[in-house]
Protein backbone atom coordinates (compact mmCIF):
# COMPACT_ATOMS: atom_id res chain seq x y z
CA UNK A 1 0.00 0.00 0.00
CA UNK A 2 1.48 3.22 -1.38
CA UNK A 3 -0.10 6.53 0.30
CA UNK A 4 1.05 9.52 -1.16
CA UNK A 5 -0.06 12.86 0.59
CA UNK A 6 0.14 16.40 -1.05
CA UNK A 7 3.23 16.00 -2.54
CA UNK A 8 4.82 19.24 -4.11
CA UNK A 9 8.46 18.89 -5.85
CA UNK A 10 9.95 22.27 -6.89
CA UNK A 11 12.85 23.29 -8.57
CA UNK A 12 13.83 26.62 -7.60
CA UNK A 13 10.83 27.97 -9.11
CA UNK A 14 9.54 25.56 -11.41
CA UNK A 15 7.25 23.37 -9.83
CA UNK A 16 7.22 19.65 -11.17
CA UNK A 17 4.65 18.60 -8.97
CA UNK A 18 1.77 20.46 -7.24
CA UNK A 19 0.02 18.58 -5.01
CA UNK A 20 -0.33 15.07 -5.71
CA UNK A 21 -2.32 12.45 -3.76
CA UNK A 22 -3.31 9.33 -4.35
CA UNK A 23 -3.17 5.78 -2.91
CA UNK A 24 -1.97 2.59 -4.59
CA UNK A 25 -3.61 -0.75 -3.21
CA UNK A 26 -1.78 -4.43 -4.07
CA UNK A 27 -2.89 -5.96 -7.11
CA UNK A 28 -3.02 -2.18 -8.41
CA UNK A 29 -1.31 -2.13 -12.07
CA UNK A 30 -0.85 1.90 -12.71
CA UNK A 31 0.01 3.38 -15.68
CA UNK A 32 1.20 7.08 -15.71
CA UNK A 33 0.07 9.27 -18.37
CA UNK A 34 1.32 12.37 -19.01
CA UNK A 35 3.08 14.41 -21.66
CA UNK A 36 7.10 15.43 -21.64
CA UNK A 37 8.00 17.04 -18.70
CA UNK A 38 4.52 16.25 -16.96
CA UNK A 39 6.04 15.21 -12.98
CA UNK A 40 5.98 11.67 -14.09
CA UNK A 41 9.29 10.56 -13.27
CA UNK A 42 9.79 13.10 -11.36
CA UNK A 43 6.95 11.78 -8.78
CA UNK A 44 8.15 8.30 -9.73
CA UNK A 45 11.74 9.30 -7.97
CA UNK A 46 9.80 10.91 -5.12
CA UNK A 47 7.79 7.46 -4.65
CA UNK A 48 11.69 5.43 -4.77
CA UNK A 49 12.54 7.68 -2.38
CA UNK A 50 15.71 9.17 -4.25
CA UNK A 51 14.50 12.80 -4.12
CA UNK A 52 12.88 13.96 -0.99
CA UNK A 53 9.17 16.13 -2.08
CA UNK A 54 9.59 19.88 -0.85
CA UNK A 55 6.11 19.42 1.02
CA UNK A 56 3.82 16.64 1.52
CA UNK A 57 4.31 12.70 2.80
CA UNK A 58 4.86 9.18 1.28
CA UNK A 59 4.26 6.18 3.17
CA UNK A 60 4.29 2.46 1.90
CA UNK A 61 2.50 0.07 4.64
CA UNK A 62 3.21 1.62 7.90
CA UNK A 63 6.33 3.27 7.27
CA UNK A 64 7.12 6.66 6.46
CA UNK A 65 9.65 7.69 3.23
CA UNK A 66 11.53 10.36 5.32
CA UNK A 67 12.51 8.28 8.17
CA UNK A 68 12.41 4.38 7.04
CA UNK A 69 13.63 5.24 3.15
CA UNK A 70 16.37 2.08 3.47
CA UNK A 71 13.41 -0.17 4.71
CA UNK A 72 10.91 1.55 2.11
CA UNK A 73 13.53 0.49 -0.78
CA UNK A 74 14.21 -2.79 0.35
CA UNK A 75 10.35 -3.67 -0.88
CA UNK A 76 11.01 -1.51 -4.16
CA UNK A 77 12.43 -2.81 -7.81
CA UNK A 78 13.13 0.48 -9.62
CA UNK A 79 13.82 0.33 -12.92
CA UNK A 80 14.87 4.22 -13.19
CA UNK A 81 14.49 6.63 -16.74
CA UNK A 82 16.79 5.49 -19.45
CA UNK A 83 18.08 2.33 -17.45
CA UNK A 84 21.23 3.65 -16.16
CA UNK A 85 23.48 0.46 -15.39
CA UNK A 86 27.16 0.29 -15.31
CA UNK A 87 28.72 0.15 -18.43
CA UNK A 88 31.65 -1.35 -17.68
CA UNK A 89 29.83 -4.80 -16.28
CA UNK A 90 28.68 -7.44 -17.87
CA UNK A 91 25.15 -8.51 -17.22
CA UNK A 92 26.20 -11.31 -15.00
CA UNK A 93 28.57 -9.31 -13.09
CA UNK A 94 26.16 -6.70 -12.78
CA UNK A 95 22.98 -8.86 -11.63
CA UNK A 96 25.61 -10.53 -8.87
CA UNK A 97 26.23 -7.03 -7.61
CA UNK A 98 22.36 -5.99 -7.08
CA UNK A 99 21.80 -9.51 -6.12
CA UNK A 100 24.48 -9.27 -3.08
CA UNK A 101 23.05 -6.12 -2.52
CA UNK A 102 19.78 -6.97 -2.23
CA UNK A 103 20.81 -9.52 0.12
CA UNK A 104 20.69 -12.61 -2.19
CA UNK A 105 23.30 -15.53 -0.77
CA UNK A 106 24.29 -18.30 -2.28
CA UNK A 107 22.47 -21.21 -4.05
CA UNK A 108 19.07 -18.86 -4.29
CA UNK A 109 21.17 -16.19 -5.70
CA UNK A 110 22.49 -18.40 -8.65
CA UNK A 111 18.95 -19.46 -9.22
CA UNK A 112 17.00 -16.46 -8.85
CA UNK A 113 19.95 -15.07 -11.20
CA UNK A 114 19.35 -17.22 -13.73
CA UNK A 115 15.36 -17.33 -13.38
CA UNK A 116 15.87 -13.38 -14.01
CA UNK A 117 17.95 -14.07 -17.02
CA UNK A 118 15.76 -15.93 -18.48
CA UNK A 119 12.83 -14.27 -18.22
CA UNK A 120 13.63 -11.67 -19.79
CA UNK A 121 15.87 -13.65 -22.33
CA UNK A 122 19.37 -12.47 -21.22
CA UNK A 123 21.32 -15.45 -22.06
CA UNK A 124 23.08 -14.42 -24.90
CA UNK A 125 24.78 -11.58 -23.91
CA UNK A 126 25.47 -12.14 -20.29
CA UNK A 127 29.25 -11.72 -20.51
CA UNK A 128 29.12 -8.15 -23.37
CA UNK A 129 29.68 -5.35 -21.28
CA UNK A 130 26.82 -3.48 -21.05
CA UNK A 131 27.98 -0.65 -22.86
CA UNK A 132 28.17 -2.54 -25.64
CA UNK A 133 24.58 -3.96 -25.82
CA UNK A 134 21.98 -2.82 -27.97
CA UNK A 135 18.87 -0.38 -26.31
CA UNK A 136 16.47 -3.20 -26.25
CA UNK A 137 18.93 -5.50 -24.29
CA UNK A 138 20.34 -2.51 -21.66
CA UNK A 139 16.39 -1.88 -21.06
CA UNK A 140 16.10 -5.53 -20.55
CA UNK A 141 19.02 -5.19 -17.79
CA UNK A 142 17.02 -2.81 -16.41
CA UNK A 143 14.16 -5.10 -16.30
CA UNK A 144 15.98 -7.82 -14.94
CA UNK A 145 17.68 -5.75 -11.62
CA UNK A 146 14.24 -4.15 -10.82
CA UNK A 147 12.39 -7.85 -10.27
CA UNK A 148 15.49 -9.60 -9.01
CA UNK A 149 14.33 -9.41 -5.47
CA UNK A 150 10.83 -10.13 -6.63
CA UNK A 151 9.85 -6.80 -5.04
CA UNK A 152 6.45 -5.88 -3.65
CA UNK A 153 6.78 -2.90 -5.00
CA UNK A 154 7.47 -2.48 -9.19
CA UNK A 155 8.19 0.90 -10.59
CA UNK A 156 9.18 1.12 -13.85
CA UNK A 157 9.98 4.55 -15.71
CA UNK A 158 9.20 3.68 -19.62
CA UNK A 159 9.70 -0.30 -19.49
CA UNK A 160 9.59 -0.72 -23.15
CA UNK A 161 11.25 2.91 -24.58
CA UNK A 162 13.79 1.31 -27.38
CA UNK A 163 12.17 -2.37 -27.19
CA UNK A 164 10.99 -3.59 -30.12
CA UNK A 165 6.87 -4.73 -31.04
CA UNK A 166 8.34 -8.45 -29.65
CA UNK A 167 10.00 -7.32 -27.18
CA UNK A 168 7.07 -5.02 -26.05
CA UNK A 169 4.78 -7.55 -26.17
CA UNK A 170 7.22 -9.52 -23.91
CA UNK A 171 7.41 -7.56 -21.12
CA UNK A 172 3.63 -6.57 -21.45
CA UNK A 173 3.65 -10.24 -20.92
CA UNK A 174 6.10 -10.32 -17.88
CA UNK A 175 4.42 -7.18 -16.05
CA UNK A 176 0.67 -8.87 -16.34
CA UNK A 177 2.63 -12.23 -14.62
CA UNK A 178 3.59 -10.72 -11.70
CA UNK A 179 1.15 -8.11 -10.88
CA UNK A 180 -1.35 -10.59 -9.22
CA UNK A 181 -0.99 -9.44 -6.02
CA UNK A 182 1.72 -6.43 -6.21
CA UNK A 183 2.09 -2.89 -6.75
CA UNK A 184 3.19 -2.37 -10.62
CA UNK A 185 3.44 1.76 -11.28
CA UNK A 186 4.95 2.12 -15.42
CA UNK A 187 4.89 5.42 -17.03
CA UNK A 188 4.79 5.58 -20.57
CA UNK A 189 4.23 7.48 -23.65
CA UNK A 190 2.43 4.49 -25.56
CA UNK A 191 -1.61 4.99 -24.74
CA UNK A 192 -2.28 1.43 -25.77
CA UNK A 193 0.28 -0.01 -23.30
CA UNK A 194 -2.27 1.45 -20.42
CA UNK A 195 -4.90 -0.38 -21.87
CA UNK A 196 -2.52 -3.94 -22.06
CA UNK A 197 -1.25 -3.65 -18.98
CA UNK A 198 -2.49 -1.58 -16.35
CA UNK A 199 -5.80 -1.87 -14.21
CA UNK A 200 -5.79 1.89 -13.19
CA UNK A 201 -4.70 5.05 -14.95
CA UNK A 202 -3.27 8.08 -13.56
CA UNK A 203 -2.82 11.08 -16.01
CA UNK A 204 -0.47 13.68 -15.00
CA UNK A 205 -0.18 17.05 -16.55
CA UNK A 206 1.70 20.41 -14.77
CA UNK A 207 2.60 18.41 -11.88
CA UNK A 208 -1.35 17.76 -11.55
CA UNK A 209 -3.71 14.73 -11.63
CA UNK A 210 -6.14 15.13 -14.37
CA UNK A 211 -7.27 11.19 -14.60
CA UNK A 212 -7.37 8.28 -12.45
CA UNK A 213 -9.50 5.65 -12.55
CA UNK A 214 -9.72 2.57 -15.54
CA UNK A 215 -8.42 2.09 -18.59
CA UNK A 216 -12.50 1.72 -19.50
CA UNK A 217 -13.08 4.64 -17.89
CA UNK A 218 -10.43 6.79 -19.81
CA UNK A 219 -12.30 4.92 -23.47
CA UNK A 220 -15.38 6.16 -22.43
CA UNK A 221 -14.60 9.70 -21.72
CA UNK A 222 -13.78 9.72 -25.89
CA UNK A 223 -16.22 11.26 -28.16
CA UNK A 224 -15.39 8.05 -30.43
CA UNK A 225 -16.59 5.78 -27.27
CA UNK A 226 -19.11 3.58 -28.33
CA UNK A 227 -19.36 5.73 -31.99
CA UNK A 228 -20.33 3.60 -35.34
CA UNK A 229 -18.14 4.10 -38.15
CA UNK A 230 -19.41 2.68 -41.90
CA UNK A 231 -17.94 3.08 -45.23
CA UNK A 232 -20.20 2.64 -48.67
CA UNK A 233 -18.86 0.93 -51.51
CA UNK A 234 -20.47 3.86 -53.39
CA UNK A 235 -21.81 7.56 -52.83
CA UNK A 236 -25.72 6.89 -51.72
CA UNK A 237 -27.71 8.51 -49.55
CA UNK A 238 -27.00 8.66 -45.77
CA UNK A 239 -28.52 11.76 -44.53
CA UNK A 240 -31.32 9.35 -42.72
CA UNK A 241 -28.56 7.85 -40.31
CA UNK A 242 -28.24 11.66 -38.91
CA UNK A 243 -31.82 11.50 -38.07
CA UNK A 244 -32.14 8.02 -35.94
CA UNK A 245 -32.85 8.44 -32.72
CA UNK A 246 -29.91 8.56 -29.77
CA UNK A 247 -27.45 9.54 -32.62
CA UNK A 248 -26.26 13.10 -31.86
CA UNK A 249 -24.06 13.96 -34.50
CA UNK A 250 -22.82 12.50 -37.80
CA UNK A 251 -19.60 13.45 -39.43
CA UNK A 252 -18.42 12.34 -42.81
CA UNK A 253 -14.50 12.31 -44.23
CA UNK A 254 -14.28 13.73 -47.46
CA UNK A 255 -10.68 11.74 -47.95
CA UNK A 256 -11.55 8.28 -46.86
CA UNK A 257 -15.33 8.72 -47.03
CA UNK A 258 -15.56 6.96 -43.94
CA UNK A 259 -19.02 8.12 -41.77
CA UNK A 260 -19.09 8.28 -38.10
CA UNK A 261 -21.93 8.46 -36.02
CA UNK A 262 -22.11 9.63 -32.69
CA UNK A 263 -24.21 8.38 -29.80
CA UNK A 264 -25.80 10.85 -27.49
CA UNK A 265 -24.12 9.95 -23.66
CA UNK A 266 -24.83 6.51 -22.81
CA UNK A 267 -26.88 5.06 -25.98
CA UNK A 268 -26.20 2.47 -27.81
CA UNK A 269 -26.97 2.93 -31.73
CA UNK A 270 -25.23 0.16 -33.79
CA UNK A 271 -28.29 -1.96 -33.86
CA UNK A 272 -30.61 1.44 -34.86
CA UNK A 273 -27.81 1.60 -37.68
CA UNK A 274 -27.69 -1.95 -38.75
CA UNK A 275 -31.61 -1.54 -39.10
CA UNK A 276 -31.28 1.11 -40.86
CA UNK A 277 -28.81 0.02 -43.47
CA UNK A 278 -30.85 -3.00 -43.62
CA UNK A 279 -33.96 -1.41 -44.67
CA UNK A 280 -32.74 1.69 -47.05
CA UNK A 281 -30.09 -1.35 -48.62
CA UNK A 282 -26.94 1.04 -48.43
CA UNK A 283 -24.10 -0.23 -49.79
CA UNK A 284 -22.02 -0.62 -46.40
CA UNK A 285 -18.92 -2.64 -46.99
CA UNK A 286 -17.44 -1.98 -43.40
CA UNK A 287 -19.27 -1.12 -40.01
CA UNK A 288 -17.75 -1.23 -36.70
CA UNK A 289 -18.17 0.03 -33.16
CA UNK A 290 -15.52 2.81 -32.10
CA UNK A 291 -13.38 1.39 -28.78
CA UNK A 292 -12.94 5.71 -28.27
CA UNK A 293 -9.36 7.05 -29.14
CA UNK A 294 -6.58 7.01 -26.31
CA UNK A 295 -4.88 10.14 -27.85
CA UNK A 296 -7.76 12.06 -28.28
CA UNK A 297 -8.62 11.79 -24.76
CA UNK A 298 -5.34 12.23 -23.56
CA UNK A 299 -4.85 15.55 -25.78
CA UNK A 300 -8.06 16.70 -24.55
CA UNK A 301 -7.26 16.28 -20.74
CA UNK A 302 -3.67 16.83 -20.81
CA UNK A 303 -3.85 20.37 -22.93
CA UNK A 304 -6.75 21.01 -20.64
CA UNK A 305 -10.08 20.96 -22.92
CA UNK A 306 -12.72 18.61 -21.63
CA UNK A 307 -13.25 15.39 -23.68
CA UNK A 308 -16.47 15.54 -24.88
CA UNK B 1 27.53 -2.95 2.30
CA UNK B 2 30.35 -0.92 2.01
CA UNK B 3 32.15 -4.36 0.92
CA UNK B 4 29.59 -5.11 -1.59
CA UNK B 5 30.09 -1.47 -3.31
CA UNK B 6 34.10 -2.00 -2.73
CA UNK B 7 34.07 -4.97 -4.54
CA UNK B 8 32.01 -3.78 -7.78
CA UNK B 9 34.10 -0.43 -7.62
CA UNK B 10 37.54 -1.91 -7.34
CA UNK B 11 36.52 -4.73 -10.18
CA UNK B 12 35.93 -1.57 -12.38
CA UNK B 13 38.99 -0.06 -11.86
CA UNK B 14 40.11 -3.53 -13.28
CA UNK B 15 37.37 -3.34 -16.25
CA UNK B 16 38.35 -0.61 -17.71
CA UNK B 17 42.09 0.59 -17.69
CA UNK B 18 41.77 3.23 -15.53
CA UNK B 19 43.76 1.09 -12.94
CA UNK B 20 46.30 -0.24 -15.43
CA UNK B 21 47.19 3.14 -16.70
CA UNK B 22 47.37 4.51 -13.17
CA UNK B 23 49.54 1.98 -12.04
CA UNK B 24 51.83 2.11 -14.84
CA UNK B 25 52.52 5.55 -14.82
CA UNK B 26 52.27 6.24 -11.27
CA UNK B 27 55.39 3.93 -11.67
CA UNK B 28 57.11 5.22 -14.42
CA UNK B 29 57.28 8.70 -12.83
CA UNK B 30 58.12 7.26 -9.61
CA UNK B 31 61.33 5.88 -11.01
CA UNK B 32 62.23 9.13 -12.88
CA UNK B 33 61.59 11.18 -9.55
CA UNK B 34 63.29 8.88 -7.85
CA UNK B 35 66.43 8.12 -9.91
CA UNK B 36 67.03 11.38 -12.33
CA UNK B 37 65.74 14.02 -10.15
CA UNK B 38 66.38 12.59 -6.56
CA UNK B 39 69.39 10.99 -7.53
CA UNK B 40 69.34 7.62 -5.62
CA UNK B 41 72.40 6.59 -6.82
CA UNK B 42 74.45 10.21 -6.59
CA UNK B 43 73.72 10.31 -2.91
CA UNK B 44 75.41 7.29 -1.59
CA UNK B 45 72.75 6.35 1.11
CA UNK B 46 70.84 3.78 1.33
CA UNK B 47 67.39 4.98 1.74
CA UNK B 48 64.33 5.46 -0.05
CA UNK B 49 63.83 9.78 1.01
CA UNK B 50 64.36 10.48 -3.08
CA UNK B 51 61.39 8.38 -3.75
CA UNK B 52 59.01 9.52 -0.64
CA UNK B 53 59.98 13.16 -1.01
CA UNK B 54 58.44 13.31 -4.53
CA UNK B 55 54.97 11.50 -3.48
CA UNK B 56 52.87 14.45 -2.84
CA UNK B 57 53.48 16.33 -6.21
CA UNK B 58 53.23 12.79 -7.46
CA UNK B 59 49.70 13.03 -5.81
CA UNK B 60 48.83 15.88 -6.64
CA UNK B 61 48.41 14.92 -10.71
CA UNK B 62 47.65 11.42 -10.04
CA UNK B 63 45.30 11.24 -7.49
CA UNK B 64 42.65 13.62 -8.87
CA UNK B 65 42.64 11.57 -11.99
CA UNK B 66 41.82 8.61 -10.04
CA UNK B 67 39.35 10.19 -7.70
CA UNK B 68 37.62 12.23 -10.74
CA UNK B 69 35.26 9.65 -11.96
CA UNK B 70 33.79 8.33 -8.90
CA UNK B 71 30.75 10.06 -9.16
CA UNK B 72 30.97 12.25 -12.11
CA UNK B 73 30.39 9.22 -13.93
CA UNK B 74 27.21 8.28 -11.61
CA UNK B 75 25.70 11.54 -12.15
CA UNK B 76 26.57 11.85 -15.82
CA UNK B 77 25.47 8.50 -16.78
CA UNK B 78 22.67 8.51 -14.25
CA UNK B 79 23.48 5.05 -12.49
CA UNK B 80 23.31 7.28 -9.28
CA UNK B 81 19.95 7.26 -9.46
CA UNK B 82 19.99 3.30 -9.39
CA UNK B 83 22.80 3.21 -6.63
CA UNK B 84 20.47 5.58 -4.76
CA UNK B 85 17.38 3.49 -4.71
CA UNK B 86 18.78 0.25 -3.91
CA UNK B 87 19.02 0.05 0.02
CA UNK B 88 22.80 1.48 0.61
CA UNK B 89 22.96 4.54 2.02
CA UNK B 90 25.05 7.44 0.49
CA UNK B 91 27.55 7.24 3.93
CA UNK B 92 28.12 3.21 2.46
CA UNK B 93 28.44 4.41 -0.69
CA UNK B 94 30.71 7.16 -0.12
CA UNK B 95 33.27 4.64 2.12
CA UNK B 96 32.99 1.77 -0.84
CA UNK B 97 34.21 4.42 -3.26
CA UNK B 98 36.59 5.72 -1.01
CA UNK B 99 38.21 2.53 -0.26
CA UNK B 100 38.19 0.98 -3.86
CA UNK B 101 40.76 4.06 -5.49
CA UNK B 102 42.62 3.64 -1.83
CA UNK B 103 43.11 -0.08 -2.53
CA UNK B 104 44.43 0.98 -6.40
CA UNK B 105 46.45 3.37 -4.72
CA UNK B 106 48.23 0.83 -2.03
CA UNK B 107 48.40 -1.51 -4.54
CA UNK B 108 50.37 1.08 -6.98
CA UNK B 109 52.27 1.97 -3.80
CA UNK B 110 53.45 -2.07 -3.41
CA UNK B 111 54.71 -2.17 -6.67
CA UNK B 112 57.27 -0.02 -6.36
CA UNK B 113 58.54 -3.18 -4.31
CA UNK B 114 61.82 -3.32 -6.76
CA UNK B 115 62.64 -0.05 -5.74
CA UNK B 116 63.07 -1.35 -1.83
CA UNK B 117 65.17 -4.78 -3.56
CA UNK B 118 67.37 -2.00 -5.32
CA UNK B 119 68.34 -0.21 -1.62
CA UNK B 120 68.47 -3.34 0.09
CA UNK B 121 70.94 -4.94 -2.58
CA UNK B 122 72.68 -1.79 -2.53
CA UNK B 123 73.42 -1.37 1.04
CA UNK B 124 71.57 -1.67 4.48
CA UNK B 125 68.81 0.31 4.82
CA UNK B 126 66.32 0.77 7.71
CA UNK B 127 63.74 -1.59 6.77
CA UNK B 128 61.29 0.37 9.44
CA UNK B 129 62.19 3.71 8.41
CA UNK B 130 60.90 2.17 5.15
CA UNK B 131 57.63 0.79 5.98
CA UNK B 132 56.92 3.73 7.89
CA UNK B 133 57.16 6.24 5.30
CA UNK B 134 55.06 3.48 3.28
CA UNK B 135 52.40 3.91 5.38
CA UNK B 136 52.56 7.44 5.78
CA UNK B 137 52.54 7.70 2.25
CA UNK B 138 49.48 5.74 1.67
CA UNK B 139 47.75 7.61 4.40
CA UNK B 140 48.54 11.24 3.04
CA UNK B 141 47.41 9.64 -0.74
CA UNK B 142 43.84 8.89 1.40
CA UNK B 143 43.86 12.77 2.28
CA UNK B 144 44.41 13.65 -1.96
CA UNK B 145 41.77 10.77 -2.57
CA UNK B 146 39.16 12.95 -0.24
CA UNK B 147 39.95 16.43 -1.82
CA UNK B 148 39.33 14.51 -5.05
CA UNK B 149 36.57 12.70 -4.48
CA UNK B 150 34.92 15.53 -3.03
CA UNK B 151 35.42 17.39 -5.87
CA UNK B 152 34.12 14.64 -8.40
CA UNK B 153 30.79 15.09 -5.77
CA UNK B 154 30.33 18.48 -7.37
CA UNK B 155 30.10 18.47 -11.04
CA UNK B 156 29.25 15.44 -13.47
CA UNK B 157 32.14 16.88 -15.78
CA UNK B 158 34.94 14.48 -14.91
CA UNK B 159 37.61 16.84 -16.22
CA UNK B 160 36.06 20.07 -14.02
CA UNK B 161 36.31 17.63 -11.01
CA UNK B 162 40.26 16.82 -12.25
CA UNK B 163 40.99 20.25 -12.45
CA UNK B 164 39.12 21.36 -9.19
CA UNK B 165 41.04 18.78 -7.40
CA UNK B 166 44.25 19.66 -8.43
CA UNK B 167 43.55 23.00 -7.73
CA UNK B 168 42.48 22.25 -4.18
CA UNK B 169 45.46 19.54 -3.30
CA UNK B 170 47.93 22.08 -4.90
CA UNK B 171 46.86 24.73 -1.72
CA UNK B 172 47.24 22.07 0.40
CA UNK B 173 50.84 21.07 -0.83
CA UNK B 174 52.05 24.36 -1.28
CA UNK B 175 50.80 26.07 2.02
CA UNK B 176 53.90 24.44 3.53
CA UNK B 177 56.75 25.13 0.78
CA UNK B 178 59.12 27.87 1.19
CA UNK B 179 57.71 30.14 -1.37
CA UNK B 180 54.49 30.34 0.83
CA UNK B 181 55.74 30.88 3.78
CA UNK B 182 58.72 33.31 2.44
CA UNK B 183 55.63 35.31 1.46
CA UNK B 184 54.60 35.71 4.69
CA UNK B 185 58.28 35.55 6.89
CA UNK B 186 58.64 38.88 8.12
CA UNK B 187 55.25 40.48 8.18
CA UNK B 188 52.99 37.59 9.36
CA UNK B 189 52.71 36.87 13.18
CA UNK B 190 54.59 33.22 13.68
CA UNK B 191 51.43 31.92 14.70
CA UNK B 192 49.70 32.75 11.49
CA UNK B 193 52.57 31.55 10.10
CA UNK B 194 52.70 27.84 12.00
CA UNK B 195 48.57 27.80 11.11
CA UNK B 196 49.67 27.88 7.37
CA UNK B 197 52.26 25.41 7.37
CA UNK B 198 50.55 23.23 9.50
CA UNK B 199 47.64 22.62 6.70
CA UNK B 200 50.31 21.58 4.45
CA UNK B 201 50.88 17.72 3.65
CA UNK B 202 54.18 18.53 3.02
CA UNK B 203 55.12 19.45 6.78
CA UNK B 204 52.98 16.85 7.68
CA UNK B 205 54.55 13.99 5.26
CA UNK B 206 57.99 15.31 6.06
CA UNK B 207 58.57 13.24 9.59
CA UNK B 208 56.61 10.91 7.89
CA UNK B 209 58.88 9.93 5.06
CA UNK B 210 61.82 10.18 7.61
CA UNK B 211 60.08 6.91 9.33
CA UNK B 212 58.47 9.17 12.04
CA UNK B 213 55.12 8.43 12.70
CA UNK B 214 54.18 10.75 14.79
CA UNK B 215 50.37 10.59 16.21
CA UNK B 216 49.22 13.99 15.26
CA UNK B 217 50.44 13.80 11.36
CA UNK B 218 48.36 10.59 10.92
CA UNK B 219 45.62 12.31 12.66
CA UNK B 220 45.77 15.17 10.75
CA UNK B 221 45.58 13.12 7.63
CA UNK B 222 42.96 10.94 9.28
CA UNK B 223 40.70 14.45 9.72
CA UNK B 224 41.34 15.90 6.55
CA UNK B 225 40.03 12.77 4.71
CA UNK B 226 37.09 12.57 7.13
CA UNK B 227 36.80 16.11 6.40
CA UNK B 228 36.46 16.38 2.51
CA UNK B 229 34.93 12.39 2.76
CA UNK B 230 31.83 14.21 4.35
CA UNK B 231 31.84 17.86 2.73
CA UNK B 232 31.27 15.23 -0.39
CA UNK B 233 28.82 13.51 1.32
CA UNK B 234 26.77 16.64 2.12
CA UNK B 235 26.92 17.68 -1.59
CA UNK B 236 26.06 14.58 -3.71
CA UNK B 237 23.13 14.57 -1.03
CA UNK B 238 22.16 17.78 -2.10
CA UNK B 239 23.22 17.48 -5.78
CA UNK B 240 22.76 13.98 -6.76
CA UNK B 241 19.25 14.29 -8.64
CA UNK B 242 20.29 17.32 -10.36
Amino acid sequence: MISVKNVIKKFGDFIAVDGLSFDIKPGDVVGFLGPNGAGKSTTMKILTGFIEPTEGEVRVGNMAMDQSRKDIQTKIGYLPEGAPAYGDMTPAQFLHFIAEVRGLKGDAKHARIKEVVQQVELQDVLDKPIDNLSKGFKRRVGLAQAILHDPEILILDEPTDGLDPNQKHQVRQLIQNLSKDKIVIISTHILEEVTAVCNRVMIIADGHLRFDSTPQALLQRSRFYQAVSLHLSYSADISGLAELPGVEDMEVDMHSGKVTLFPEEGKEIVHLVNEHVQQRKLPVDMLFVEQGRLDEVFRALTLGATAR
Amino acid sequence: MIGIVFKREFASFFATPVAYVFITIFLILSGIFTFFIGGLYERGQADLLPFFNFHPWLYLFLVPAIAMRSWSEERKNGSIELLMTLPITSFEAMMGKFFAAWAVLALSLMLTFPLWLTVNYLGNPDNGIILAAYVGSWLMSGAFLAIGMCMSALTKNQVIAFILAIVVCFLFVVSGSNIVLDAFKGWAPSVVLDTIASFSFLTHFESMSKGVIALNNVVYFLIVASLWLYGGLLIIEQKKAD
